[in-house]
């Protein structure tokens, strides 16, 4: 694997997880260090061993998960490290001075004295990006850092790098959506599996030959068998596609924005996508009211988060039975405890609601699995699995004490091996391998199981939260199949995601929740990317 | 009334150092996301390793001998924690075991179950301009490890809040990885902070057998490394809320003790037991009314691996 990144150009980097984007950056930012090849700035071979090597250098970073400690304030953080001192002591006066002083100079509105845990993401992500600067990165590498973002700030996140690339410094960004790489990228590397496949201009691509590119011919075709039917697969590549990144303002170096499209035109790619996704649910429509029962219906709810804060301050929430109801937000707004209080493991501490016909308050895990409520958890390793148990005995796991896992008080052996076996054969679990520990699977294929031992329960209503996180194109196209399928067999499902494309490619309507508030609700074809973004930052509620 | 609340001072000022010591160096570490559980046997060692030192030396040379011998122990739990990243409440507790059995071990092949042969206490300082005013007068007649207790969190909390190092160790206490991708060395910091705390519980174990006792006797520290747990928590892990803590730890002591002296009628109504578990009953009271806050160090027992995050 080698890589040139050249001076003063935006250079993208693409490739699906696990494709080794991050690993990459992180032996050009001296966290790892590489067995074997080197690494010269310059023209000089240098040996990284630390970030502190890297920093001297001038490369700064700026990490998928923030690296921020978030009980300082924003000076704070820059400066540590390099902390200007006066007579010894911190001298947090001229830290704020000389923080304001970098902010100024590359456009950032930051209030340094402003706790970090006290941003929103996008903030705390121009902390970190002011960081590096500060520390006089000439190169800087972005690590996935849309994955957290409203669409309003991916947008300012382009205008900052694009701006920083016309200042003369270099900006490395690693991604996997490929239409934002295509509306900023001066050049775009292709990585698969530790591999650079190949570097191409934006105007000599397009997002399709880049997903063949990052997929590889021969996952492409397991991508295709997985999906269940042809228009699952023209989902999945539209939701490829319609990865929004409209390159607007920043109109520096027009030269160089091939891919662009007016922001309109955007708008209208999301339409066709929606138009592909529904093809299967044609009956879902403007104005029409959903036909299933009513599975969930609560009003008023309110809970706490785990610091003792409110987290929840009065949400009404509905979901019919056949109908994939989105959670959308910016992490932290609400969106968790949400889905903890429908599955039994948070308590409220106001509001009613009655789930599955019987009432919502008092409502303990062992209760909603008894009632019909499936639950495919944010945190599968910490909540889903047991990762040394064996593959069957996670799927067992919930239902073991009933058939086909268990016959009287006695474990049946054969009925769980079979149903095991079953289900790893549907869900394309690899290897098929039932008596393997858990934590020998891959991520994608871990969450198969999940999925999988969850469905299998044929629950009436499914709580899934960030079902595809961490996940590689193949999973995430089978994870979105089995939804969608549950769905058809008329499974209710609350799908909380932080990935905005998922919420819209997926669900029939959508709230946005904004500090525990819903501040917006949408159904199927209203989607409007931009307003959801401004919903989820916040804004008012006009409708709905 | 106030001959009594005199002596109630008095009486705390004399007990307190030690506890204050070691909830001092229970915060250092842990505020740089170290779990302190070990201080108990820190103290241990550090009031064993004083007494038999001053039984050839001075005393206040003696005291630094406790010091090191706090930080030795300490040292193996950095070693544990930070080297190996194993469990750190679990290292604790075993050094706790191995200080509590090692000492009696130490004390009864050596000097019979009844204590180390008595040492020269560290001597009382007076400050006559003192001792005549009410209730400040009360200041006067400790020996330095009461002034120093009085001192050292003030420095402690400068040094925390103020200073680039203090920064540093907040920093990583609460996001490991953070401070790392600056370039900066998580296990130095951390080593750092548990070798200081290390000190500074072997200085509280010290004062124990050289001031409060002039010995070493079979069961102490009897908890107090425990009590200086509690006095951490309770002062939201800084130096301030801690010597607080402990303070308010020492007086509830120094009350039971005044309460029994002063009344003696009181001991046939209350049993002796209940006046003796008073203070970590009011340990368990004020612990149980606080509750878990947001104050813990949020790495706080987690150790640190650089590829993960």
């Amino acid at each position: 694997m080698s890589l040139d990144i050249r001076e003063g150009e935006l250079l993208a980097v693409v490739g699906e997880n696990g494709a080794g984007k991050s690993s990459l950056m992180n032996v050009l930012y001296g966290l790892y260090h590489p067995d074997s090849g080197e690494v010269s700035v310059g023209g000089k071979s240098v040996r990284l061993k630390s970030p502190r090597d890297a920093i001297a250098l001038g490369i700064g970073m700026v990490h998928q998960h923030f690296m921020l400690v978030p009980t300082l304030t924003v000076a704070e953080n820059v400066v540590l490290g390099r902390e200007p001192t006066r007579r010894g002591l911190f001298d947090w006066e001229r830290a704020v001075k000389e923080v304001a002083a970098t902010c100024e100079r590359f456009g950032f509105v930051l209030d340094p004295r402003a706790r970090v845990d006290t941003l929103t993401v996008g903030s705390q992500q121009k902390v970190e990006i002011v960081k590096a600067l500060h520390r006089g990165a000439r190169v800087l590498i972005l690590d996935e850092p849309t994955a957290v973002l409203t669409p309003q700030e991916a947008d300012e996140l382009a205008r900052v790098m694009r701006g920083l690339v016309a200042q003369g410094r270099t900006v490395v960004l690693i991604s996997h959506k490929l239409k934002e790489v295509l509306g900023v990228a001066d050049r775009i590397a292709v990585m698969r599996r530790g591999r650079l496949v190949a570097e191409v201009r934006p105007s000599e691509t397009s997002a399709t030959a880049l997903a063949a590119l990052m997929v590889g011919e021969s996952q492409r075709a397991v991508m295709s068998n997985a999906a269940a039917t042809p228009e699952e697969k023209l989902a999945s590549e539209a939701l490829l596609e319609a990865v929004g990144f409209p390159a607007q303002g920043d109109n520096a170096r027009p030269a160089l924005r091939v891919g662009e499209k007016p922001p309109g035109d955007v708008l209208l790619e999301a339409t066709g996508l929606q138009a592909l996704g529904d093809n299967g649910r044609p009956a879902l429509r403007v104005g029409e009211k959903p036909a299933g029962d009513l599975l969930l219906e609560a009003t008023g709810l309110q809970a706490l988060g785990d610091n003792g804060c409110p987290a929840l301050r009065g949400v009404d929430l509905t979901v019919r039975e056949g109908e994939i109801v989105g959670i959308a937000g910016v992490d932290g707004n609400g969106q968790r405890e949400l889905a903890e209080v429908l599955t039994g493991l948070r308590s409220l501490t106001a509001g009613s609601g009655t789930l599955l016909g019987r009432p919502l308050k008092g409502l303990t895990p062992a209760e909603a699995r008894a009632r019909g409520v499936g639950h495919v958890p944010e945190d599968r390793l910490r909540r889903a699995v047991v990762k040394a148990l064996s593959v069957e005995e996670n799927i067992a796991l919930g239902r073991h004490s009933g058939p086909p896992f268990a016959k009287g008080m006695w474990i049946d052996f054969a009925g769980r091996r079979e149903r095991a076996q079953a289900l790893l054969a549907a869900y394309d679990v690899r290897p098929p391998e039932p008596t393997l520990p858990l934590q020998a699977l891959s991520g994608g294929n871990q969450q198969k199981v999940v999925v999988a031992r969850e469905l299998d329960a044929r629950p009436r209503l499914l709580v899934v939260v960030q079902p595809t996180r961490g996940l590689d194109i193949g999973a995430v196209t089978q994870v979105h199949a089995r939804l969608r399928e549950a769905r058809a067999q008329g499974t209710g499902v609350v799908l909380v995601s932080l990935d905005l494309e998922e919420v819209l490619a997926l669900a029939d309507r959508v709230y946005v929740l904004f500090e525990g508030r819903v501040t917006g609700q949408f159904t199927r074809p209203e989607y409007d990317e931009r307003e959801l973004g401004r919903r989820m930052l916040g804004a008012e509620q006009a409708h709905g | 009334m106030l001959e009594i609340l005199h002596r109630l001072l008095f009486a705390t000022l004399d007990a307190a150092p030690a506890l204050v010591f070691a909830a001092l160096g229970a915060v250092l570490s842990e505020r740089a996301g170290v779990v302190a559980v070990g201080v108990e046997g820190m103290m241990r060692v550090g009031a064993f390793c004083a007494a038999v030192a001053a039984l050839v030396m001075p005393t206040p040379a003696a005291v630094g001998i406790g010091m090191l011998a706090g930080a030795a122990l300490a040292a193996v739990h950095g070693f544990l924690c930070i080297r190996w990243r194993s469990d750190q409440v679990v290292s604790g507790i075993a050094l706790n075991l191995v200080a509590l059995a090692g000492g009696t071990f130490l004390l009864e092949t050596h000097f019979g179950p009844n204590g180390t042969p008595p040492i020269q206490q560290l001597q009382p300082l007076h400050w006559p301009e003192l001792a005549s005013v009410p209730l400040l007068g009360a200041l006067s007649g400790h020996a330095a490890p009461t002034y120093l207790a009085l001192l050292l969190p003030l420095l402690l909390q400068g040094m925390l809040t103020r200073t680039p190092l203090g920064l540093r160790l907040r920093a990583v206490g609460d996001k490991p990885h953070a401070v790392a991708t600056l370039g900066l060395s998580v296990p130095a910091l951390r080593w750092g902070a548990v070798l200081g705390g290390g000190l500074l519980a072997g200085l509280g174990g010290a004062v124990l057998s050289t001031t409060v006792l002039d010995r070493f006797e079979q069961h102490t520290p009897a908890g107090l490394g425990f009590m200086a747990l509690a006095a951490m928590v309770f002062g939201r892990w800084t130096p301030l809320g801690a010597f607080a803590a402990a303070a308010f730890f020492a007086f509830g002591n120094a009350l039971r003790i005044g309460l029994a002296s002063s009344a003696p009628g009181l001991l046939d109504v209350v049993p002796q037991g209940v006046l003796l578990a008073l203070p970590y009953l009011l340990t368990l009271l004020v612990l149980t009314f606080q509750g878990q806050r947001n104050s813990t160090p949020a790495s706080l027992g987690v150790p640190y691996e650089q590829e993960s995050r």
